[in-house]
């Protein structure tokens, strides 16, 4: 599905810029995005994005925000701190890297690594995410990361996760892989290193996929009172009905120890 | 009679270049063997630069040479003169040349330390192929004469040596040596490319992707970990690893596995990228288990262990695999005819903006291009 243009872009009064970006390269495209807000542009449209890297990356401001029709390429929003950034379609790899605020909303499916040591802000994908989604996010301070997925995760779920909320929903799973059409939610040792923060999965999960530093208990009411919160959010951009999300109930996976190699290295 | 020896001196002064990394992969396939021009293949692996230095790249293109179908065709670099005279010596004894020639280039300033550059379409001799019949087939006897070469004559290496396929090329970036072999002017049906970030081994041109042997051909994104015991593996079956880079076991596993043992690509994706003990453990049905279990014993050495994302291909397939935990990128789609994969989607996105479908292949498993399915 196709997202509307002007749909949720909600500051419609600011300067808008239109960014056509064939054939430009990452540079070229990115100086320009940091050109028109320079030019006191807020809402930056781009046009025939296809695989330019370092969008977004290290981009200020909360009232920001960027719409991208096409592909982008990889390490999209790194360190981005503040602006909203829209995926008409699929997202690459490590999008949100080391992210610090802000938003980004990807109405495909987004590649590996998504939030990789994120500690801010939040990442809503539509569609399904590779594999080792949340690696090493943290949260600090009053700063708390989420990653919001609603297909399925490749394996290494929140490998060595330290903070935050990882969310795997499992309900527009897109089948169109021929290989391997599989019905699992998420792949093989999920949480494997984790030592801090929280995963929830909708629905059922075979225990032998979880790694070793993880344990399993049943979401507590304030658990789920930040998973409705976020969910607001994430239903309300790809119109979903939260409700009905909720009537499965999910497992909270969160790690037994803080240090779960403090015994391995000796000092 | 000798040249001076251009060549070997680049290859030194890479020795210092250590850069962690990753390399760009694409290949393109029309399952119905139609040709297509090589420029989508360039403008796809084009579209991924920033994943290479500009210290090696290449194409592999299948149904090029339909005039010579029936001849094996070598691609030779050589980085002398002499190299050339004395290949040329020992091919001549075996083979019958129908034609030889230099491989058409573009002059790209850019490009240094050009080698020699040739392609001969030959057969093996009747009466060589009598006094060797007993012990060798037609493809295991070209690829005993490559191994020759490449270990035996100084300065020159082959690159590919199949039929009716070529690979093509050096050290450059994609759009360089893409212009430099002309490669949107050849018609093939399945085309794969290599953008490299040479890590571990030196930027040579006989260390650009693609490797090949007989009609195989392997470009790889990644390293691998256990080149030492999978050369030794190779060695009992008279591979000799000559080329200085990880990814040249890859294309001679392939070929013992797929033509010399007549597994299919499934089997070999989980004899390659075989899963653990822990998830073969799980597995319910006895006999899936029992298979996985006795092909880790059997094959044990011949597990590709490191990160790794390849795109393998020959006359009749073309194959992207990933290492057991997927440590490099790999992205597949189809659009009616045609097979897509590459590293980066939009790779694909920019040569076929609509796809059917796309998706990102697991871990180990195979994705799997058939001629004529």
């Amino acid at each position: 599905m196709r997202y509307k243009d002007t749909e949720d872009l909600k500051i419609k009064s600011t300067k808008t810029a239109k960014i056509e970006a064939k054939d430009l390269s990452y540079k070229t495209l990115n100086e320009k995005i940091r050109e028109a807000l320079k030019n006191g542009c807020k809402k930056i449209v781009l046009d025939n994005v296809c695989g330019q890297r370092y969008i977004g990356d290290g981009l200020r401001g909360n009232d920001v925000q960027i719409l991208i029709k096409g592909v982008p390429g990889n390490n999209l929003a790194a360190f981005m701190d503040g602006p909203k950034i829209i995926v008409q379609e699929n997202a690459q790899d490590g999008i949100g890297n080391t992210m610090n605020a802000g938003e980004i909303v990807v109405h495909g499916h987004a590649g590996d690594i998504a939030g990789h040591s994120m500690r801010g802000g939040r990442i809503f994908i539509k569609g399904d995410v590779g594999y080792r989604a949340g690696i090493h996010m943290k949260a600090y301070k009053n700063l708390f990361p989420v990653i919001i997925a609603g297909g399925t995760c490749g394996d290494f779920l929140g490998e060595y996760m330290a903070g935050g909320l990882l969310v795997v929903l499992g309900i527009t799973h897109n089948c169109t892989n021929p290989t391997s059409c599989s019905p699992e939610i998420v792949g093989d040792f999920v949480g494997t290193g984790m030592h801090g923060g929280m995963i929830l999965i909708r629905g059922r999960l075979d225990t032998r996929k979880l790694g070793r530093e993880v344990r399993i208990a049943p979401p507590s009411d304030e658990d789920i009172s930040i998973l409705t919160a976020h969910l607001k959010d994430f239903c309300k951009y790809f119109h979903l009905d939260r409700e009905r999300i909720l009537e499965t109930s999910f497992i909270k996976l969160y790690p037994y120890t803080h240090r779960p190699y403090g015994k391995v290295y000796a000092y | 009679m000798s040249s001076p020896n251009i060549y070997q001196s680049c290859r030194k002064e890479d020795k210092e270049y250590h850069i962690p990394s990753g390399c760009g992969i694409s290949g393109i396939m029309n399952r119905q063997g139609k040709v297509f021009s090589g420029e989508a293949i360039y403008h796809s692996i084009c579209n991924m630069t920033e994943r290479g230095n500009g210290l090696g790249s290449g194409f592999a293109a299948y149904g090029i040479y339909p005039e010579f179908k029936d001849c094996c065709c070598f691609h030779i670099m050589y980085e002398t003169a002499l190299a050339q005279q004395n290949t040329e010596e020992y091919l001549k004894k075996v083979f019958n040349l129908k034609h030889s020639e230099p491989i058409p280039t573009e002059k790209v300033t850019r490009l240094k330390f050009i080698p020699l550059l040739w392609r001969y379409f030959a057969q093996v001799k009747e009466e060589v192929l009598k006094t060797h019949q007993e012990k060798l087939s037609e493809e295991d006897f070209i690829m005993k004469c490559v191994m020759d070469i490449n270990e035996k004559v100084s300065n020159a290496f082959v690159f590919s040596s199949g039929k009716n396929m070529g690979i093509f090329k050096g050290v450059g970036n994609p759009d360089e040596i893409g212009e430099f072999y002309r490669i949107p002017e050849y018609q093939g049906y399945i085309w794969t490319a290599h953008n490299r970030f040479p890590t571990n081994t030196v930027g040579w041109w006989g260390g650009a992707h693609p490797f090949g042997i007989l009609d195989w051909s392997v470009v790889h994104n990644g390293e691998i970990s256990s080149y030492g015991t999978n050369r030794h593996y190779l060695e009992n079956f008279g591979y000799h690893c000559t080329l200085f880079t990880d990814t040249e076991v890859m294309t001679y596993l392939f070929d013992l596995l797929v033509r010399r043992h007549h597994l299919d690509f499934e089997v070999v994706g989980n004899i390659l990228a075989a899963p653990f003990w822990s998830q073969i453990e799980r597995i319910e049905d006895e006999q899936t288990r029992e298979f996985l279990k006795t092909l880790r014993i059997i094959y044990g050495s011949a597990l590709v262990n490191g990160p790794f994302a390849v795109i393998v291909a020959n006359a009749k397939y073309m194959v992207g695999l990933n290492d057991r935990i997927k440590l490099r990128p790999l992205v597949a789609a189809s659009k009616s005819d045609f097979l897509y994969i590459a590293s980066e989607e939009a790779a694909i996105r920019k040569i076929c903006p609509n796809a059917d479908k796309v998706w990102m292949p697991k871990a180990g498993e195979p994705t799997i291009g058939k001629l004529g399915h």
